[in-house]
């Protein structure tokens, strides 16, 4: 670790100091001070704050979804700083540059190597795609507690306990060594005096922030890897805990819209006469893309929406139907494309191999819906030359970077206040915002008032950012021992940052080429994003190598993996976890697949069979996880239950189809995600190793598709190579 | 517009409003009670849960003079009165059991669940998945479950 990146500062003002990070000293004192907000208070090491009553309170750059993320890094910051448990709270830290996430952006950026020297000025680099990734306060990409946690956090709680001893050796004349902290009060066993973090914050804010904090080795943890109770989980038991949707704000008014159902094409003209004439009415505003109604109520807005009937465009090159998209992705997969990865000569092996020793298949996924329960929603106000965003942006200063370029404003005349989010899984974050491009009109015509913009339910399906629809090419050649020699992939691809592809196995030669693929279709980032669709091409691929080679497709994989390694060791795990080879009621298979993303490695093993309907029937899933470390095991737990749930929930049903370029789908009635009744049995392992610790929002729903189909086949003998299974079934019945 | 009387958390509320208007933005924007979420309008979700006379019903589906005369109960108060008891079992368990995440439609489930639990205090797997058919889209349903049963056996002891 380079230490500069983490060199820790410190700027004197009126009674005591505020400390952070030295390369931003000048932004980052103005930020610093309208954060600290009593005379009793005092902001230490850029994320921690401590008052004289005892309280910590944790400024966290990430907004909650629901990952626990606030308190898990405030677990991992309470650990270095000794505090008492009981006196720690937490706080969204504000959409200001100044507390941009630069730990997040280091892990994003370099997978964990070291920020290169260009990247360290964080403001000349607004050009490229890594700057998007400096200035971000993102939740999302598992990115909480592997950037955030482990690299700013701990370092953060570390400097302040090393303050506050120093504070305590200083008053009491004696050698900082000797003095011990413990729930928030540093103790000199010598003498036995004591002192309270609060009653020390005020000495300690005048002593300079300790370069190279000492962190604790893993053994001493006495608060991270237990499950106190979530900070956010009492107020989500009685309807208290308020979200984006129930912000109310003085003066506020109501938006509704409807845009374009055919994305990117654009109003022709609208009778704003039906919609005005209406109970609460009090704007109809044509867009660029659609027509918005402003009135008192959400309710009434909404109403007055329905009686308008705007004329849109049909002009772009739009895909018609789900067949037109098949086609063109067929002949997308015709073309070269850009190299992804290549070892070997994966051509030339397949030239020479006998063609009974050549598998070759085309897999589809379907574009996906997050349907997060909150509908998306955002309330803006421009007063006093001023526009304010109330949002649950999962990128809050990507958010403020969008409302500078559609308002026209300097950035300091715009400010981002993060809410929390009824779920997002990779929907609301800029540039994927649509919805922001939308609400920035409407607010600047009714300034100064405040306006709440709610997409109903079915504006929202409809105006997703959706996962892409996609396809890929593969073939391989199999060796004399039945494992491949040769792996050859076209993979259709959407422009986002893609690593799902590697594959995880030893094949000696490897050609992956990535071909863009895009149409009218607006898609964005999916929990797990493209490893959704690789896992479930490599893994399902994979198993029909494992099948053509007459194999048991655990040993054919466990065979391409290197010995004691992590991957394997996950792979082994789940395999004797469900019992992997024992007989199972006729009609049921047992499915696996392995994938890694984020930096953890995941295994699972799904049993499935064909209910008497010929639906499939998923019975149990196990899975094996090693994500390096946990903070808070049981929130770990949930959010591999979770991630479980939403991708066999994506595998057997979910799909947006097309006709005529629109969005089919416009609800939770015709898109059918799982309850209650269809959530099977399910067994987590979690294997801790010393690797750099992964993610865990995402990782677990990769394996999900194809461990399933697999299961399907080997209850079935039907290949699944699309999804939703379900359609898929249905297709070859 | 239409004046009426309604009755909710034990109060009589008189208001004046389009007697179409859905009791969930009744709740919502007009008494200022946000824990009733809107999910979906179609009674597809179940984000909009409250009680209507003891019994779990979607409120984005029920226009406001449906509603007059009988007695609302919405999350806010789930825990309160003598038929408050599963509720407030219900919430101690999904604190216990940290069953949240997001939260958005935790409202709707407790409600969903209280209204069972009411009825039938110690309901078999298949009752509870007959029941509560609101959406998740966290995935807290393993959670849910266990709490569901979790709260059966304190009823069962606490009777
Ligand atoms: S909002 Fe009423 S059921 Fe979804
Ligand atoms: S906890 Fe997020 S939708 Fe249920």
């Amino acid at each position: 670790m380079r230490r500069r990146t983490f060199l820790l500062g410190a700027v004197a003002t009126a009674g005591g100091v505020m400390i952070g990070y030295r390369s931003w000293s000048g932004s980052f004192e103005r930020a610093a001070r309208s954060q600290v907000e009593g005379p009793g208070e005092h902001l230490l090491a850029g994320w921690i704050k401590i008052g004289a009553d005892d309280i910590v309170t944790v400024q966290v750059p990430h907004i909650d979804m629901g990952q626990g993320v606030h308190t898990a890094l405030a677990m991992m910051a309470a650990e270095e700083l000794d505090a008492d448990w009981s006196k720690v709270r937490t706080e969204r830290a504000p959409g200001e540059k100044t507390f941009a996430n630069r730990f997040l952006a280091r892990g994003w950026i370099m997978q964990n190597r070291a920020v290169p020297a260009f990247a360290d000025g964080i403001t000349d680099m607004v050009f490229t795609e890594a700057a998007r990734f400096i200035d971000l306060q993102i939740t999302g990409g598992s990115t909480a507690v592997r950037f955030t946690g482990r690299a700013g956090m701990r370092i953060v709680g570390a400097a302040a306990r090393g303050m506050l001893v120093e504070a305590a050796a200083r008053r009491w004349n004696v050698p900082g060594v000797r003095l011990a902290a413990r729930d928030g009060v540093v103790t000199d066993p010598a003498t036995g005096r004591s002192a309270r973090f609060g009653e020390l914050a005020e000495e300690a804010a005048q002593l300079s922030v300790p370069a190279n904090p000492r962190l604790k080795e893993p053994r001493e943890w006495r608060i991270v890897g237990t499950s106190p109770t979530r900070f956010d989980i009492p107020a989500k038991t009685d309807g208290s805990f308020a979200y984006g949707i129930d912000l109310a704000l003085p003066g506020m008014v109501h938006a509704a819209i409807r845009v374009a159902p055919v994305h990117g094409e654009r109003l022709l003209r609208v009778d704003t006469g039906p919609a005005e004439a209406m109970t609460g009415v009090e704007r109809v505003l044509p867009l660029d893309h659609g027509v918005a109604v402003v009135a008192k109520s959400w309710w009434q807005a909404n109403e007055a929406m329905l009686a308008l009937e705007p004329e849109f465009s049909t002009e772009g090159q739009m895909v018609l139907s789900q067949a037109d998209l098949e086609q063109r992705q067929d002949q997308a997969l015709g073309s070269e494309g850009s190299s992804a990865h290549a070892q070997g000569d994966a051509d030339a092996a397949l030239e020479t191999a006998s063609a009974e020793r050549i598998v070759e298949a085309v897999y589809r996924v379907p574009y996906l819906h997050h349907a997060a329960m909150e509908p998306i929603n955002a309330t803006a106000q421009f007063a006093d030359g001023v526009l304010t965003l109330w949002a649950g942006e999962q990128d809050a200063l990507g958010a403020k970077a969008l409302l500078v370029e559609l308002s026209g404003l300097g950035a300091d005349n715009v400010i981002v206040r993060g809410l929390p989010a009824g779920g997002s899984f990779g929907r609301r974050i800029a540039p994927s915002a649509d919805y922001l491009r939308r609400l920035v009109p409407i607010a600047l015509a009714m300034s100064p008032r405040p306006v709440k913009l709610i997409l109903s339910r079915e504006e929202e399906f409809t105006h997703g950012a959706y996962r892409p629809a996609l396809a890929t090419r593969v073939r391989a050649a199999l060796g004399e021992n039945g494992l491949p020699t040769a792996w050859s992939q076209r993979f259709l691809a959407a422009p986002t940052r893609n690593e799902a592809f590697v594959l995880p196995y030893a094949i000696e030669n490897q050609s992956l080429r990535s071909i863009d693929f895009a149409t009218h279709v607006h898609t964005g980032t999916w929990r797990a994003v493209a490893h959704t669709q690789h896992a479930f091409w490599t893994e399902s691929f994979v198993d029909e190598l494992a099948h053509a080679a007459d194999r048991d497709p655990f040993v054919y994989r466990r065979d391409m993996l290197p010995e004691g390694s992590r991957q394997r060791r996950v792979l082994e795990t789940a395999a004797e976890r469900a019992s992997w080879g024992t007989p199972l009621p006729a009609g049921t298979g047992r499915g696996i697949a392995l994938h890694e993303c984020y930096g953890t490695w995941v295994a699972e093993v799904i049993e499935a069979s064909l209910g008497e309907d010929g639906g499939p029937r998923v019975h149990r899933v196990v899975a094996a996880v090693d994500c390096g470390g946990l903070v808070h095991p049981d929130t770990a737990l949930q959010q591999v239950e979770g991630g479980i749930i939403m991708g066999l929930s994506a595998a057997l049903r979910e799909k947006i189809t097309l006709e005529d370029g629109r969005i089919v789908q416009t609800n939770f009635h015709d898109y059918d995600v799982f309850k209650l009744e269809d959530t099977p049995k399910i067994e987590v392992h979690f294997l801790e190793s010393d690797a750099p610790w992964g993610g865990l929002g995402e990782p677990a729903l990769p394996p999900v598709a194809p461990a399933l189909a697999n299961a399907l086949f080997a209850a079935t003998g039907r290949r699944i190579r699309r999804l939703p299974i379900a359609d898929a079934l249905a297709e070859t019945a | 517009m239409a004046s009426m009387t309604l009755r909710v958390n034990g109060e009589a509320i008189d208001v004046e409003l389009d007697p179409a208007k859905p009791l969930l933005w009744v709740l919502r924007e007009e008494l200022g009670l946000t824990g009733t979420k809107y999910g979906c309008g179609v009674a597809a979700c179940g984000a909009c849960t409250i009680h209507l006379d003891g019994r779990a019903v979607r409120s984005c589906i029920l226009p406001a003079d449906a509603a007059e005369g009988a007695e609302i109960t919405t999350i806010e108060a789930v825990s309160g009165g003598a038929a408050g008891v599963a509720g407030q079992l219900a919430q101690q368990a999904w604190i216990e059991m940290q069953v949240p995440q997001c939260g958005y439609c935790q409202s709707g489930m407790i409600m969903a669940v209280a209204a069972l639990l009411g009825e039938n205090p110690n309901p078999s797997d298949d009752e509870i998945d007959a029941a509560v058919t609101n959406i998740c889209r966290c995935g807290t349903y393993p959670r849910i479950r266990k709490a569901v049963h979790a709260v059966a056996r304190h009823m069962e002891t606490a009777s």
